[in-house]
């Protein structure tokens, strides 16, 4: 269950879409999430499908993996699917069951809204697992280097998400394995409703945050011992600068979100 | 006094008393008691040596490897570095990178995602120019022997391979001394013996001076020169078959010796004619041989 996230997970292929520039991704990403809100109607939909599925199949990435990054918002989008189905209001009445009923609008709210979520979260997986953690910190780093001017630590936090980043998988494997170690001694994860399988989580917390925050302390000693001394004076290996692919991407993805816009207001 | 510094630079490293307190403190801020980890250690390294440093646990071997790398600064004595004063805060990041340092755990000193990206990130620190990096990080991942893995995933390697990565990312550093604290001892025998290659490689090769800290006997056996720890004060200091001659002593340190040292030991003490300081099984069968 637990290593089903794939948020953060590099997903090593040579592809177009590995090789691009972390910016573009990164405005990439934000711009079909724009572009995802301002949809309406099924014809906008097929258009954001068409282009999701092309960039999968661009990336090399099997399919099973991006998927598996679903499982983990199953709850969330339950919830959103059930709200939305019995609680829009609309005009025609289709199903009713005592107090709740299912209205032509909530269908297609419902429907929609449940097709944004997959989307939103395959969009943003798609992007992380095809840039490398360091890659994205880079290109986040760069895309908010005017902030600098503002005194924002852009370069701290950004060297922060990129060690968040890469302890993921490890604190992921050690929850396991803490798990595990419990279970062995008859602790009981799986059964039980949902208030008594949170209750079990607690003794499982404590042990992970010590040994989060035990990590966390060697990494800065490793970190320091490499000179490690904040942003300033630092080089890069890999320095970001835009090819053509970049241009043409950036081309795409306009044209994407001139399609999107174009069918809201013609539609 | 000029010419005693003349002698140090020559030395790698060279320390003068050095001691270190852990201050305790209660939950008024107040010191609670203070723990002298390392007391008034004297010794010195030369360029190209490689010294393995034995103790068992708390014996302040650990403590004594931070100060080379001046991540912690004596509370009495010097410390020289290169030449250089430790507690010496403009030399700081001059120390650093003339004294790489590995630790233990291979995963919590990996910084990047990809191997490549990680052995990196000490020249990115440095300001070293982007096309002299990626020359480091070939050159280095080149001297360990993990050429092949540069695109990898660091979760996906052993133990082993972690840790010749860790190195990896210390040598491209260029350091003239690297210190390793116990990179073995969460390794597999097989991954223990790859990174014991590496780091002789390193010593011979590329003529690094090496401080191996450990408590595994066998990979003390390759040193040449071993110093032995215990309560926070260097008790012995000698070449690996002076020390390990002195079986009874280093058990009253809680230390052991190699198994064909140990053996060569009790065949001794049964009445045999054997040389003291055997260290390797080849050199106990040529002793037996001989006997008959």
């Amino acid at each position: 269950m637990i290593r089903d996230i794939t948020l953060g997970q590099y997903y090593p292929a040579d592809s177009i879409l590995h090789r691009l520039d972390p910016r573009v991704k990164l405005m990439g990403t934000i711009l079909f999430l724009v572009g995802l809100f301002l949809i309406k109607g099924w014809a906008g939909y097929a258009v954001a499908t068409v282009f999701l599925f092309a960039m999968i199949r661009i990336s090399k990435v099997p399919f099973r993996f991006i998927v598996r990054g679903l499982k983990t918002i199953f709850i969330i989008l339950l919830i959103t699917l059930v709200f939305n189905l019995f609680l829009t209001p609309g005009d025609r009445v289709l199903v009713q069951i005592w107090k709740l009923q299912i209205t032509d609008k909530g269908l297609n709210t419902a429907i929609f809204m449940a097709i944004r979520l997959i989307y939103l979260i395959i969009g943003s997986s798609l992007m992380t697992l095809t840039t490398t953690p360091n890659d994205l910190t880079d290109g986040l780093e760069t895309l908010l280097g005017p902030l600098k001017k503002l005194h924002v630590p852009v370069h701290e936090v950004s060297m922060m998400m990129s060690i968040a980043l890469r302890f993921i998988p490890i604190l992921l494997e050690e929850t396991d394995k803490i798990m595990k170690a419990q279970m062995a001694r008859g602790a009981d994860f799986e059964h039980g409703n949902l208030i008594q399988r949170a209750k079990s989580l607690v003794p499982l917390l404590v042990p992970l945050f010590i040994s989060a925050f035990r990590r966390a302390s060697d990494l800065a000693m490793a970190m320091e011992a490499r000179c490690y001394r904040g942003g300033e004076g630092r080089t890069k290996m890999k320095p970001l600068a835009y090819a053509r692919r970049d241009y043409c991407a950036y081309g795409i993805l306009i044209l994407f979100l001139a399609v999107i816009i174009a069918l809201r207001v013609l539609l | 006094m000029e010419e005693t510094r003349m002698e140090d630079r020559q030395n790698m490293i060279q320390a003068d008393r050095l001691a270190y307190n852990y201050v305790k403190y209660d939950e008024e801020g107040r010191e609670k008691e203070t723990i002298r980890a390392v007391d008034g250690v004297s010794f010195e390294v030369q360029k190209g040596d490689f010294v393995a440093i034995l103790g068992h646990n708390g014996s302040g071997k650990s403590t004594l490897a931070k100060h080379i790398n001046a991540l912690l600064t004596p509370s009495e004595g010097t410390l020289w570095v290169n030449g250089m004063d430790t507690s010496d805060e403009d030399r700081l990041w001059d120390v650093r990178q003339s004294a790489g340092m590995v630790f233990q755990n291979p995963d919590n000193q990996i910084i990047g995602s990809i191997v490549e990206e990680d052995v990196g990130f000490g020249p990115e620190n440095m300001g070293v120019p982007t096309e002299e990096i990626w020359q480091r990080v070939e050159e280095s991942l080149k001297a360990v022997n993990m050429l092949k893995y540069r695109h990898h995933s660091p979760n996906r390697l052993s133990g082993g391979q972690k840790q010749r990565v860790a190195i990896a990312g210390v040598v491209a550093m260029h350091p003239k001394c690297i210190v390793l604290d116990e990179p073995t001892a969460m390794l597999d025998p097989n991954g223990r013996k790859e990174v014991i290659r590496a780091i002789r490689a390193l010593n011979q090769v590329e003529d690094i001076t090496v401080i191996l800290i450990t408590h595994y006997m066998e990979e003390v056996i390759y040193a040449d020169k071993v110093l032995v720890m215990d309560d926070g004060k260097v008790v012995m200091q000698g070449t690996p078959r002076e020390i390990f001659s002195q079986v009874e002593t280093l058990k009253s340190y809680r230390l052991d010796v190699p198994q064909a040292t140990l053996l060569a030991w009790e065949l001794k003490k049964a009445g045999l004619d054997l040389p003291d300081g055997i260290l390797t099984r080849e050199e106990l069968v040529e002793a037996l041989c001989r006997l008959y």
